[in-house]
């Protein structure tokens, strides 16, 4: 150790930062907000947290299904037929009857003519985007994309064009400073889940349309519960026909794990080769497609309990603000209600304080966050009562009374 | 547009951006010396998109480090 000359610097030396700044928060007393270890999972709503029983205000879970009966069932009997695992590529393989009639149910619940499951929803946006838009193309996207998104742009070779939050505007502009020829993408989300904001697609998708761009709309945080159908925000909207790809996830209303891309597109057949986080990866286990199967074609039936969700999400969204705390939007867009807290301390203070009264909920904070906010971020449950919602909110009064934010 | 115009415009450009009133050489680094972040990087693009009428994509971003690499990336682009 004594010569120096030709030693190479530590890789880790650039994780220093963050390294002190995580150091500097749990020397302050807090739990690890990011080290939380469920013991025991009561139900969608409700689980034993270090230690505690806790009510679910942070899991994605929208529409509850992770213990629906019929879901649970149909898992078991794919475990006991088909083995716990794969072990192998859905080209190769990989591909069993499950991941053929999950894809039906996909096509079945879209009303499309294509369907393709990944083994997460990350993989799908990464595999969709970087071999869609190749050297030469353009992908012209929201600032506030998902890292699934952007890591889709890094992976391929396009060249990538980002826009302010939702300006249409902007989004019209770098679209027509394209140079003639070049193949275009536009990237959009139906809702961005760290405000728990939506898109105006409909008006994005026009100007889209008007450039001769395609359209991927990642509905991810819609699927299950926003739209008519629960096809998501450009359902909602009306514009779902010009939408040439929707990427989505099972992690999130549907309830287990895997992701997915939906299309009419007359060749998108042909994903299945050259795509290759789909090929170069094993597939979903057997349990895991005929529990997202069995769950999708119930979410097809699923009115009511949407109808509840959103009731939640008023309810929940009136009484925060009436208890005077700052939110990412002034009226309720989504399943996601985001708390905007002053600082990263005060967010951690608020985070533990609230897990200390029997509730989580996530703590969000800079890179993952727009505007380099801390957020505790709400998603609601169609499982939560109204009782529910309500001792919610007595527990965010006296956690935010008690930290000083309200 | 000369590259001394182009110098002339993007100096306009960047002074509502550039907080801490740093002085401007064509060394001057956007990361380092002028403590530009992400949100910060987008706001700016976007004003010398908007005045040049140009794309700056991520990919050519990635490859500006100093101030005089934008002017000149700017020179070039217009002239397409």
């Amino acid at each position: 150790m004594t010569d120096t000359t030709n030693q190479a610097p530590d890789l880790f030396d650039k994780f220093d930062g963050i390294i002190h700044t995580r150091t500097e928060l749990l020397a302050g007393g807090v739990e690890d907000p990011f080290n939380l270890v469920m013991e025991r999972v009561i139900s969608p709503t409700r689980a034993i947290c270090n230690g505690r029983e806790t009510i679910l205000l942070g899991t994605y879970n929208y529409m509850g299904m992770t213990f629906d009966p019929d879901v649970i069932e149909a898992g078991k009997q794919a475990l006991e037929n088909f083995g716990s695992g794969t072990t192998g590529s859905r080209v190769l393989n990989g591909t069993y009857r499950g991941h053929r009639d999950c894809e039906d149910a996909l096509r079945e619940f879209y009303g499309m003519d294509h369907a393709m499951v990944f083994s997460t929803g990350y993989q799908a946006n990464l595999g969709i985007i970087s071999t869609i838009a190749g050297k030469g193309d353009y992908i012209v996207l929201d600032i506030d994309s998902h890292a699934s998104i952007w890591d889709g742009c890094a992976l391929g070779n396009a060249e990538v064009v980002p826009f302010k939050h939702n300006d249409i505007e902007a989004m019209d502009k770098r679209l027509g400073r394209i140079p003639a020829g070049a193949g275009k993408l536009v990237v959009l989300e139906g809702v961005y889940s760290m405000l728990g904001d939506i898109a105006p697609l409909k008006e994005m998708i026009a100007v889209a349309k008007k450039h001769g761009a395609m359209v991927l709309v990642d509905e991810a945080h819609s699927m299950g519960f926003i739209g008519e159908h629960g096809r998501g925000v450009a359902e909602a909207q009306g514009v779902l026909d010009d939408v040439d790809f929707v990427i989505g996830t099972f992690s999130k209303s549907v309830g287990t794990v895997g992701g997915f891309c939906v299309s009419n597109h007359p060749k998108f057949e042909i994903m299945r080769l050259v795509c290759r986080p789909y090929v170069f990866t094993a597939s979903l286990p057997p349990s895991v497609v005929a529990t997202a199967a069995t769950s999708i074609r119930k979410l097809m039936q699923g009115g009511a309990k949407r109808a509840h969700l959103w009731e939640n999400s008023q309810r929940l969204h009136g009484g925060l603000t009436k208890l005077g705390f700052t939110l990412g939007t002034t009226e309720p867009q989504s399943a996601i209600v985001a708390v905007i807290m002053p600082d990263l301390e005060r967010g951690a203070a608020m985070w533990e304080a609230l897990l200390k009264e029997g509730l989580y909920v996530n703590l969000a904070r800079p890179p993952a966050t727009p505007a380099n906010m801390t957020l505790l971020r709400c998603s609601l449950c169609a499982e939560h009562s109204t009782e529910e919602v309500e001792t919610i909110l007595g527990m965010f009064e006296r956690a935010g009374k008690a930290v000083s934010i309200i | 547009m000369d590259r001394s115009a182009v110098d002339t415009v993007i100096r306009t450009l960047i002074e509502p951006f550039n907080k801490k009133q740093v002085s401007i050489e064509d060394s001057t680094t956007f990361a380092g010396d002028l403590e530009f972040d992400s949100l910060t990087v987008m706001d700016f693009v976007a004003a010398i998109e908007d005045e040049f009428d140009i794309i700056i994509s991520m990919n050519q971003q990635a490859e500006i480090e100093t101030y005089g690499n934008l002017v000149d990336a700017v020179h070039t682009l217009q002239g397409k």
